[in-house]
């Protein structure tokens, strides 16, 4: 288990300060400037060595996404910019919540890091309308870097000049999707932009703009400062660090945490969250990455390690790492087709696969809820969530699909059962009183 | 509510510090914190006279402005009660009994969901995942999360709001945050 020296949330609970006093006697903003120091290319190269992957889902290289933005050299006069999405909307997930009210200072310290390695004076952080406390705390903890000058004009002394600016959203889930949040930040709907070009080409008003996860933009300062080797001395190779999981549903007590990649589900969920309601044979199904991730049946949940590799392999994904358990007393059906109705309602409407295939797939949902359906259907349920995944502009369709081709690839049977069994008791009493 | 809407000199003042955090001529970003603001005066809702004030304040067609006051959930486009109550409804709040805080709202307000009191004290509404999910079931009623819930507790905290009183938000169960009930298992060591 990782040691709580090892930890960098430490305030993640908000037992202590969550103000700057807190946050400095806990190592934030700890000579700052030395980091900066280290200068635009070795900033990168010390956060490519670590291995850290972005933690909002997608898991793409963190250091490598930096690189893409132009260097010094090749500036045109446009500004840069970093932009943190705090728009956690992924259900199961609630990790980005707790950085933002409870250690509020280890995100604006990244900020300024992450935004002077990628060339940027500003960072706008885009946090959700709905958290309303947490950006309160968020506004109060860049008040005081301000007033205590480790950012604005020249930043801890570095003589780099860097703003960093609250911006609240107003409830939309498709406002993660990177894209998205920039149309949103600059002021319309929520739909996101054909790629290329990608964000750090043309992102924030036609600018070279970065968009990170906050837990990705949080964890920098002390990577740097411990060193890269030291954060990739956690996890498997390729899934490197540490990593906050949110644990909910059937479990005895449910938690964030901030563990070692790579940790067992089954030690995950039994050394912090309690246990799973009722002990561990009474699992039926675990969504291991947020409700994008397709679920797990439990023989796979015996042994599967938490991590990128790992979950790929069994045809999920980490995704946000929000573990949602559920116990043998759940109906799973019911579960997904929750997740259907997600979908249908967080469709920006943009991409017709996505516009009328979100509503379908519910709709065809219900219906496998009650078993009123067809057999075959389950098939044409599978093909037509096919024909979805990957034909939309964004990945807000695959999100809505993958969790129904889990639901069918390891609970089939019970699908088939309802179905069954709804027909025999039709069958069973007259056909006029069927109908 | 007046004919022509204005902001009121606090929110005057905070409008002018949000559209000084964008670039010279972008201040359209500063649509949706603006709708906020001019729904927080308005009484939880945007009026069409309203929408139209925000456009003029920002120099933006009236029906760029409406776009997104109708995309974004959280601008209400038809009055609601004084106390907004969103029930989430996602399967994380589900697996931990969120449909039974249906039952316990209807009894404490009178309201199915989608449905405003007679009194106008309240509005309730079933919405998708709030972003809690550790905390589990919970209710978003204005600003505040009210989380851990049993039908009890929740049924507690309406009746508090029910009598003019402002219970504390967050958790019904005591826990400073999303931290293991019963003992924590991490960020135990004094000084780490």
């Amino acid at each position: 288990m990782l040691r709580d020296e090892d930890r960098i949330f430490k305030n993640l609970y908000g037992r202590d300060d969550w103000g700057l006093d807190g946050a400095r006697k806990r190592g934030i903003w700890d000579n700052t400037k030395a980091l900066l120091e280290l200068g635009r290319e070795k900033l990168v190269d010390e956060v490519k060595a670590s291995g850290l992957r972005g933690r909002g889902g997608a898991g793409f290289p963190t250091g490598v996404k930096w690189s893409f933005m132009p260097p010094e050299e090749r500036r045109d006069g446009r500004p840069h910019y970093l932009v943190v999405n705090a728009d956690e909307s992924e259900p199961g997930t609630c990790k980005d919540r707790e950085i933002l009210r409870y250690d509020p200072h280890t995100l604006v310290e990244g900020c300024l890091v992450g935004g002077f390695a990628m060339g940027a004076n500003a960072a706008y952080i885009y946090v959700r309308g709905e958290f309303f406390s947490e950006a309160s705390n968020l506004q109060v903890a860049i008040d005081e870097a301000y007033e205590a000058g480790l950012i604005g004009k020249n930043a801890c002394g570095s003589g780099w000049d860097f703003d960093v600016y609250l911006h609240r959203g107003a409830g939309a889930y498709i406002c993660g999707e990177e894209t998205a949040l920039l149309e949103s930040l600059e002021g319309k709907k929520g739909q996101p932009r054909l790629k290329p070009p990608f964000p750090a080409a043309c992102g924030l008003y036609g600018c070279p703009t970065t968009v990170n996860n906050v837990e990705t933009v949080a964890v920098v300062p002390t990577i740097l400062r411990r060193g890269a080797s030291w954060f990739a001395g956690f996890g498997r190779e390729n899934n490197t660090g540490t990593k906050i999981f949110s644990i909910s549903g059937h479990v005895n007590n449910p938690c964030n945490v901030e563990e070692e990649m790579s940790i067992p589900l089954k030690e995950l969920i039994e050394k912090h969250a309690g246990g799973v309601r009722g002990g561990w044979d009474n699992l039926l199904a675990v969504i291991p990455g947020g409700s994008s991730t397709p679920c797990l049946s439990k023989n796979i949940c015996d042994d599967i390690l938490m991590d990128f590799d790992s979950l790929r392999e069994h045809n999920t994904g980490l995704g946000t790492a929000a573990v949602i358990v559920m116990d043998k007393s759940t109906d799973v059906v019911e579960a997904i087709a929750r997740l259907s109705h997600f979908y249908r309602h967080e469709s920006c409407g943009q991409c017709t696969p996505c516009r009328e295939g979100m509503g379908w797939v519910y709709r065809v949902m219900t219906r496998m809820v009650t078993g009123d359906a067809e057999i075959e259907e389950i098939d044409m349920l599978w093909d037509v969530t096919k024909q979805i995944e990957g034909h939309t502009i964004c990945a807000l369709a695959d999100g809505g699909v993958w969790p129904v081709q889990g639901l069918i690839r390891h609970f089939r049977p019970e699908l088939e059962r309802r179905i069954t069994e709804r027909k025999a008791a039709a069958g069973s009493v007259p056909a006029q009183a069927a109908e | 509510m007046s004919e022509t809407f204005a902001f009121n000199d606090v929110f005057e003042a905070r409008a002018q510090t949000i559209i000084a955090r964008y670039p010279e001529g972008r201040q359209q970003s500063a649509v949706i914190p603006l709708l906020d603001l001019a729904q927080r005066q308005a009484g939880g809702w945007l009026p069409t006279e309203v929408i139209e004030f925000v456009a003029g304040y920002l120099g933006m067609p009236r029906i760029r402005v409406l776009e997104v006051a109708s995309f974004y959930s959280m601008f209400n486009l038809e009055p609601v009660g004084e106390h907004f109550v969103q029930l989430c409804r996602t399967t994380p709040c589900w697996l931990r009994g969120s449909d039974d805080l249906r039952a316990a709202a209807k009894d404490v307000t009178g309201c199915g969901l989608g449905e405003t009191s007679e009194d106008g004290k309240f509005t309730v509404v079933e919405v998708e995942c709030l972003g809690a999910c550790c905390n589990a079931p919970m209710v978003q009623i204005n600003d505040e999360y009210y989380e851990d819930l049993t039908p009890e507790s929740f049924k507690a905290v309406l009746e508090s709001l029910k009598r003019g009183e402002t219970p504390d938000a967050g958790s019904r169960t005591g826990r400073s945050g999303s931290e293991p009930e019963g003992g924590l298992t991490t960020l135990t060591t004094e000084g780490a």
